[in-house]
């Protein structure tokens, strides 16, 4: 059982090294990662601060910068355009043979494929330490243990976006473009979450947006990363990021199930 | 030998009203090389979807080495080497990178892993190329480092599906000469193809045709006295 283990372990590492290996050899794919946030931090925060009027609301105990504000959300971000890429790429791997090779090996889906999960989370955590190395020396400073504080929700996040993503290659075919997963998938996920202004800004202009943003379980991921990095829990964020997570990937392992033999009709 | 290396017992399949497979039934003995023919659509690569474990049996349907695919499909695959139509290489690592890999997720370790992929590579006629990226290898070297890789968790059975599409005629005569001395060497071997000049006369083949299992024994003994292109002519109506 123990041996069986270890070379279970070995198999996993492999696909994780892969995975990393492949991150760090694109660059252009690492920085266009980098660029995407940092011009919402730079520009659109610095356009929106006159615009938006903060007050102040958990995790927060004072007045703080609209970029202060959005760093969690462009985290969360961050995650999401890293997890959907992996989606696509999934396809590809799907198509060309590789997940093929892959699902030979001899061991369970659920294993092969959660750690695929866990290698594009890595890879999605590398990215983000990233831009709060940069949001650190443009002067947004969080408290240095929330740094710390944030890896497991960052991971968690991270873990539920990347399932996201693996339930969508599973289930919709016609996922070769990135453009589709934008309009489809990125885009409302984004600007109907607490990612970009708090839910009780948007309950002014529309309560109906304000639920739709309060069910939006990306929400509840920036809200578990926010509180985090302020060494805050949040019970509510946590339960529906994990649920998510849960119910996510159970639908995509469902999606990668072997199909079974069918007879011929009349038989 | 007690054991078939490969029992296939009235194996059926269809995607939606199309019949793919339709009760097809074949035992392919320990240490064989055995063509899988049939001409495009006959339903071979629905039977490898379901011996590679993309499409799971029925209990009782597949057996590999006495192992049920349908009860055991993880245990079946663990003695099985695969090497897909569609080429699966990381192209900027070298061959013995990419079997490195191959080689954890099939959970060796270091060690047991370098002697492996030394033995696979020589195997084959590789062992000096282990240090080249693949993607400066010529496609017949390609598909050799493949073969490689499927064999380096040693099972007992290797399948492959169409792999000498795209190569030209050396590289092709030189591969199939190389899986034809693996078998020589006890591994049993399920080679698809639609290209007949790629067999022997002491070879085991099946003929697969509109999903059934058309002919089925020794190459030489079905032909008799005829070429085998005009044979699978006559058989399939298809130009080999």
């Amino acid at each position: 059982m123990r041996a069986a283990t270890t070379r279970a372990l070995r198999a996993a590492g492999a696909i994780m090294a892969r995975e990393l290996a492949r991150f760090l050899s694109q660059r252009e794919r690492f920085l266009a990662a980098l660029v995407r946030p940092l011009v919402w931090l730079f520009v659109f925060a610095a356009g929106f601060r006159a615009a938006l009027g903060m007050s102040i609301i958990p995790p927060y105990r004072t007045y703080i910068t609209y970029e202060t504000y959005i760093a969690p959300g462009l985290c969360g971000m961050i995650l999401l355009f890293s997890a959907m890429q992996s989606a696509l790429s999934l396809v590809n791997d799907r198509e060309s043979g590789t997940m093929r090779l892959m699902l030979t090996a001899p061991w369970p889906r659920w294993f092969l494929l959660g750690t695929k999960l866990l290698a594009g989370a890595l890879v999605g955590l590398v990215q983000v330490a990233v831009f709060l190395g940069v949001g650190w020396a443009y002067g947004i400073h969080l408290p240095p243990l929330g740094y710390l504080a944030a890896v497991p929700a960052l991971l968690l996040s991270g873990l539920m976006l990347g399932s996201l993503g693996l339930l969508l290659s599973a289930r919709v075919r016609q996922l070769e473009n990135f453009a589709g997963v934008m309009n489809f998938v990125i885009f409302p996920m984004f600007f109907l979450s607490s990612a970009l202004y708090p839910i009780w800004k948007m309950q002014e202009a529309s309560p109906a947006l304000a639920w739709i943003c309060r069910l939006n379980p990306f929400t509840h991921a920036v809200e578990l990363i926010r509180f985090s990095l302020y060494l805050q829990g949040n019970a509510l964020s946590l339960a529906v990021t994990a649920g998510a997570t849960a119910v996510f990937f159970a639908l995509a392992l469902w999606g990668y199930e072997p199909a079974r033999t069918r007879r011929p009709k009349g038989e | 030998m007690t054991e078939p290396a490969l029992a296939v017992a009235g194996l059926s399949h269809r995607w939606g009203a199309k019949t793919a497979l339709d009760a097809v039934s074949f035992t392919l003995p320990a240490g064989r090389f055995c063509a899988l023919l049939g001409p495009n659509g006959a339903g071979k690569s629905t039977l490898m979807a379901v011996l590679t474990g993309l499409i799971r049996p029925r209990p009782g349907v597949v057996s590999v080495a006495g192992v049920d695919m349908g009860r055991a499909p993880r245990a079946a695959l663990a003695g099985i080497g695969v090497v897909f139509q569609q080429p699966t290489q990381d192209l900027d690592r070298t061959v013995a990178a990419n079997l490195r890999y191959f080689a954890a997720l099939q959970g060796l370790t270091r060690p047991e892993t370098e002697a492996r992929i030394e033995e696979a590579l020589t195997r084959l006629g590789m062992a000096e190329r282990a240090g080249e990226k693949v993607g400066r290898l010529n496609g017949g070297h390609r598909r050799r480092m493949e073969i490689a890789r499927a064999l380096i968790h040693r099972p007992r059975l290797l399948l492959l599906d169409e792999p000498t599409v795209g190569l030209d005629a050396p590289a092709r005569a030189a591969i199939t000469a190389h899986v034809h001395d693996l078998a020589a060497t006890g591994i049993s071997v399920v080679w698809a193809t639609h290209l007949v000049d790629e067999l022997r006369d002491s070879d085991d083949m099946v003929l697969l045709h509109r999903g059934r299992v058309a002919a089925a024994g020794a190459v030489g003994g079905l032909r008799g006295a005829t070429p085998l292109p005009d044979w699978f002519l006559a058989r399939t109506g298809a130009v080999a």
